[in-house]
């Protein structure tokens, strides 16, 4: 089952190599669409009650090595799982209705949509690959591969400095992810002290390093992981890149790849370096707060909408971080929950910019401007995306936003205090962006022009499914928090091996966090009909 | 009167690819001088079915382990499988030779002089894999390397080729000089030049510390250093890469590092075992000189030769690795790596010598801008070959690399696989513009992508014209090298064990 969700569109992109070119949309459509369903598929019938995995699938892989081809999926996965799957799907049906053709000076490989298609499946299977493994260097693996996709669509479809723009990504996110390659190897053979090396989680779970050797391989992790998100210090190849990005494809990047970084603190470095992690607690708190004010300040000075919505990204993904790194089962549903919520906000705020370059011809908001007076339903649709995004109580954002604040206050309460501004800025610059572009006077030479039919057959899906998980946020939530709570308690187990008392740790880690959450803030039913997300 | 003659034993079975090179040396040379002057087809299958056959014998000898020619060789695993890779190497230098534009002269093939020469370099090749004699190590690394000295310059209409050639040979012969001064330390130091005595010498004799002992180890890393051009002692490789035929040029880059690398190991492990705590350290700074030299040098390149010279300076830093940590999982890193970089250096130089062939760019880095758009096989093949020696995932360079790393963390040298990793970082600066030129460019100017009357080469031949339309045939090798860098990328357990039987026998003597 895994297997097919896994490899299905690798194999489909490198089948759509060999298809007559007309055929090549069709048919990538319809193998993002099959993995969708195989994703949903497994949503609906696996068990996320526990933290225990479903469909595993466990193969020797490279037995001299230690390395074992070792898949599963888990409360803490699923929902990224079927996110990737749905957002690639509007990824595939955007180009496939709007084929891509690169900038200017396109080579001529940029003529072959096959190439872009297969590129799209590489890229796919990878991040799949690296949210269900569960061997330490298989997730290295993906991680890794995940980048070589992008390389050549941001390099070949890409506009303006597009070579300079992937050189700069790649040596950024390559760095990070190649000294994990080694952060993860020492582990295995620390870890194996002597006796057979192997890098499946459960074995390095049972031998779990020094603090002292955790500490230097955790900040391996957190690099490869900070700069995939991108975060504040390490976000240097993010605005080139996004200037380059086809847009199709940046909501990808956007909405998805930063995902798998945030997931990686999760499931790898909390269970592998629980010490490190607790060291490292404030020091990326600060860096998650960081990039909450730097990201939401250039937001909201920045004119190029790319630019607007990519330093949006890196303020969300800092709120997330921060619900990580509060190390609290509120904090981290939270950041879970909001990791989906906005993948898809974010993937949808690229596909209106696309819409919206299609009408003005430009990306630089000062040139917008009074798209709603002839196009109601794409204002309507920018409208509750761009609410989505500054987490208007109602939206899943808002329940998201609302936990991970909640663990961190209760965790650090000063840097909560400063966190909760970045919300304000958040309405600052995203209804910036939305007057500036429907509201006002139509610029000259544009034309406000309703969502056409290709347009909306992405951009109408997304925005419902914003509305739906506004409306059901505790469906997910109840999947993943089995997942969130074994995060935390592989940290506190490593909590009381340091001495504390259990009760102690659980009051630390807020392990007691339901009952905690019941007693806390409670978002009543009034706010968009979140229900009890414990329930 | 009855005169004792004890005959002496002689292993045919054991010493039959060696048999085989030779006969396959007399055969091509007898058939350059008795058939046309036009008979390269002839003379190449000639010496395909010389190395073909030395092929068969040697995996069907592979499994031995014994000793050789009164001790002075040993067949055993290490040296199996580096002469499966030399002489697998040689026959796809073969395949490739036909169509080179270097050896046709004033009409007249050359491929009678290429393929002797070809023929008995892999000779030299597979002796040096089984060298267990510092005299018989001296004379396998001569027999190889005069041979490539020719070779090298073997282009005499090109002032590039000539000068390739003659400072090949120079600091080659400076090379070999230098491991036959360290011999004799060797031998003056242990009294004997047999490794597997050298060995007892040094650790029952407690000779490991002797000066004598140390200046000829440290000649002797010199002088491998040169032939493997493991910084410092790398400056010619640029050079010597882009001026000798591209034929050359991909045997040269890979065979000599797997001959060579093969007796490495085989010297240091098992005669100089014993004063492994005295060499470790020098050796792994050369390596982590030459993963920063090899990298640094190749950024920046335009000829791709000259970027695959540099290039590979910084992969000898690599697999030094394998080798100084002085372990199985070292050596079997070591050779895993190897036929990996077989693989990917070969796709690389292929595509490199067809578009020499169909352009006049030469080996610039232009010549390959916008393959991806007009020729997507190329461009594929030379992508694979790009991200894999990079080391991304995907590809037999990912894993070669994860294996090198293991053997490091394993063997206390955390510091060079953070070393390892930092320097592939670097590589990305380089392979990936090529990548770029590939797909990210157009096609320069139509009108000097057209096949020249002359080609690149002075006296080009209406034979070597004719032949550009002929390296179509090509496409078929190229392919399997690409696939099988990509085919053990993802399932790399038959390489695996592959080179875990070189460790095998190796580290059985050692202990």
């Amino acid at each position: 089952m895994l297997n097919s969700l896994l490899w299905t569109p690798l194999l489909a992109g490198l089948i759509g190599l060999a298809l007559p070119k007309r055929w090549v949309g069709t048919w990538s459509v319809a193998a993002a669409a099959t993995t969708l369903g195989l994703a949903i598929g497994l949503l609906l019938d696996g068990s996320y009650g526990s933290d225990a995995l479903n469909y595993v699938v466990d193969e020797s892989w490279i037995p001299d090595l230690g390395v074992r081809y070792s898949l599963g999926v888990d409360g803490l996965s699923i929902g990224l799982v079927v996110l990737t799957a749905a957002i690639w799907l509007a990824t595939v049906t955007w180009s496939a209705l709007h084929p891509p053709r690169g900038g200017d000076d396109a080579p001529a490989s940029a003529r072959n949509p096959a190439l872009y298609f297969a590129m799209l499946g590489i890229g796919e299977t990878a991040t799949l690959g690296a949210f269900l493994a569960q061997d330490l260097l298989l997730f290295v693996a993906f991680f890794d591969l995940m980048l070589i996709p992008f390389y050549f669509l941001v390099g070949i479809w890409g506009q303006g400095e597009r070579r300079a723009a992937t050189i700069k990504m790649i040596i950024y996110t390559l760095v990070g992810s190649l000294l994990m390659l080694v952060g993860a190897i020492a582990t295995a053979v620390m870890a194996a002290d002597g006796g057979t090396v192997s890098f499946a989680i459960a074995d390095l779970r049972e031998h779990l390093l020094g603090e002292s050797s955790q500490k230097w391989i955790f900040a391996l992790f957190a690099l490869a992981f900070l700069v995939k998100m991108p975060a504040v210090l390490v976000h240097g190849w993010m605005p080139d890149a996004y200037r380059s990005c086809p847009l199709p494809v940046l909501a990808l990047l956007s909405g998805v790849l930063s995902k798998v970084a945030a997931y990686g603190f999760l499931r790898w470095a909390f269970s592998l370096f629980p010490d490190a992690a607790i060291d490292f607690q404030l020091v990326i708190m600060l860096i998650a707060l960081g990039s909450i004010i730097y990201g939401s300040a250039m937001a909201f000075t920045q004119t190029n909408v790319r630019l607007i919505a990519g330093f949006s990204s890196v303020a969300q993904m800092g709120f997330i971080t921060l619900g990580i790194f509060s190390m609290r089962i509120d904090g981290i549903d939270g950041a879970v929950l909001q990791m989906i919520n906005h993948g898809i906000v974010a993937a949808a705020a690229f596909f209106v910019i696309a819409a919206l370059y299609a009408r003005f011809g430009t990306e630089d908001l000062t040139e917008m401007g009074g798209m709603a007076s002839k196009a109601p339903f794409f204002a309507v649709a920018f409208m509750i995306i761009t609410l989505a995004t500054l987490a208007m109580p109602g939206s899943a954002n808002f329940i998201g936003e609302f936990y991970i604040l909640s663990g961190a206050f209760q965790s650090k309460l000063a840097i909560a205090v400063i966190a909760s501004g970045g919300v304000a800025l958040a309405a600052f610059y995203a209804l910036r962006m939305y007057q500036r572009s429907i509201h006002n006077r139509l610029p000259e030479g544009a034309t406000s022009r309703e969502l056409d039919l290709r347009e909306a057959a992405v951009i109408v899906p997304l925005v419902l499914l914003i509305i739906g998980c506004g409306l059901v946020p505790n469906k997910i939530l109840a999947r993943t928090e089995a997942g969130s709570s074994a995060s935390v308690s592989a940290l506190v187990s490593q909590c009381r091996e340091h001495g504390a008392a259990p009760t102690e740790c659980a009051a630390e880690y807020g392990l007691l966090g339901p009952t905690n959450r019941e007693g806390g803030f409670e978002p009543s039913e009034s706010d968009g009909g979140a229900g009890n997300p414990t329930e | 009167m009855t005169v004792d003659f004890n005959a002496p034993d002689i292993d045919y079975a054991a010493i039959s690819p060696q048999i085989a090179l030779m006969a396959g040396i007399c055969a091509v040379l007898l058939v350059s001088v008795l058939g046309k002057a036009t008979n390269r087809n002839l003379v190449t299958s000639t010496s395909l079915l010389g190395l073909g056959s030395a092929l068969g014998l040697m995996i069907w000898q592979s499994d031995r382990n014994t000793d050789l020619v009164a001790g002075a060789l040993r067949l055993d695993g290490l040296a199996a499988s580096a002469a499966i890779i030399c002489i697998g190497v040689a026959i796809y230098a073969a395949l490739l030779g036909v169509g080179e534009p270097a050896f046709f002269e004033n009409g007249q093939s050359r491929h009678g002089e290429f393929n002797a020469l070809l023929l008995t370099s892999v000779l030299g090749m597979v002796q040096l894999a089984s060298a267990q004699n510092l005299v018989a190590l001296f004379i396998a690394l001569e027999l190889l390397s005069i041979p490539l000295y020719v070779m090298s310059g073997f282009a005499r209409g090109r002032r590039e080729s000539l000068e390739s050639g003659l400072k090949y040979l120079i600091v080659g012969s400076l090379g070999s000089a230098t491991v036959l001064y360290g011999s004799a330390f060797i031998y003056g130091g242990s009294g004997s030049t047999d490794f597997g005595a050298i060995a007892a010498a040094l650790g029952d004799g407690g000779l490991a510390s002797d000066p004598l002992i140390g200046i000829g180890i440290a000649l002797l890393t010199v002088g491998l250093a040169f032939k493997v051009s493991i910084a410092p002692f790398h400056q010619w490789t640029p050079d010597v890469y882009q001026g000798a035929p591209t034929t050359v040029t991909g045997f040269m880059a890979v065979a000599t590092k797997v001959a060579a690398f093969a007796v490495f190991v085989r010297l240091f492990e098992v005669a100089l075992g014993p004063a492994a705590s005295n060499w470790q350290p020098a050796l792994a700074a050369l390596a982590a000189l030459s993963i920063l030299v090899g990298n640094l040098g190749a950024l920046g390149q335009s000829s791709l030769k000259r970027l695959l010279g540099w290039s590979g300076v910084a992969q000898g830093g690599y697999m030094l690795v394998g080798l100084l940590v002085a372990s199985e999982v070292g050596v079997n890193a070591l050779i895993f790596y190897l036929a990996g970089y077989a693989l990917m250096n070969l796709a690389a130089f292929s595509v490199i010598a067809i578009r020499e062939r169909e352009s006049n760019l030469g080996d610039s880095l232009s010549a390959v801008e916008g393959l991806g758009g007009e020729r997507p096989a190329l461009a594929w093949a030379l992508t694979i070959s790009m991200l894999a020696l990079a080391g991304l995932p995907g590809t037999v360079g990912f894993f070669g690399k994860l294996y090198l790393i293991e053997a490091a963390v394993d063997g206390e040298y955390t510091w060079l696989g953070i070393v390892i990793v930092i320097g592939s970082m670097i590589s990305l600066g380089y392979y990936l513009r090529v990548i770029a030129a590939i797909w990210m460019r157009s096609a320069p100017d139509p009108a000097s992508l057209a096949t020249s009357a002359l080609g690149p080469i002075d006296g080009g031949s209406p034979e070597g014209e004719r032949e550009a339309s002929g390296s179509r045939l090509l496409i078929v090798p190229l392919a399997l090298v690409a696939a099988a860098a990509v085919f053990f990328g993802i399932l790399p357990d038959p390489l695996v064990d592959f080179a875990k039987d070189a460790g095998r026998d190796l580290i059985a003597t050692v202990k």
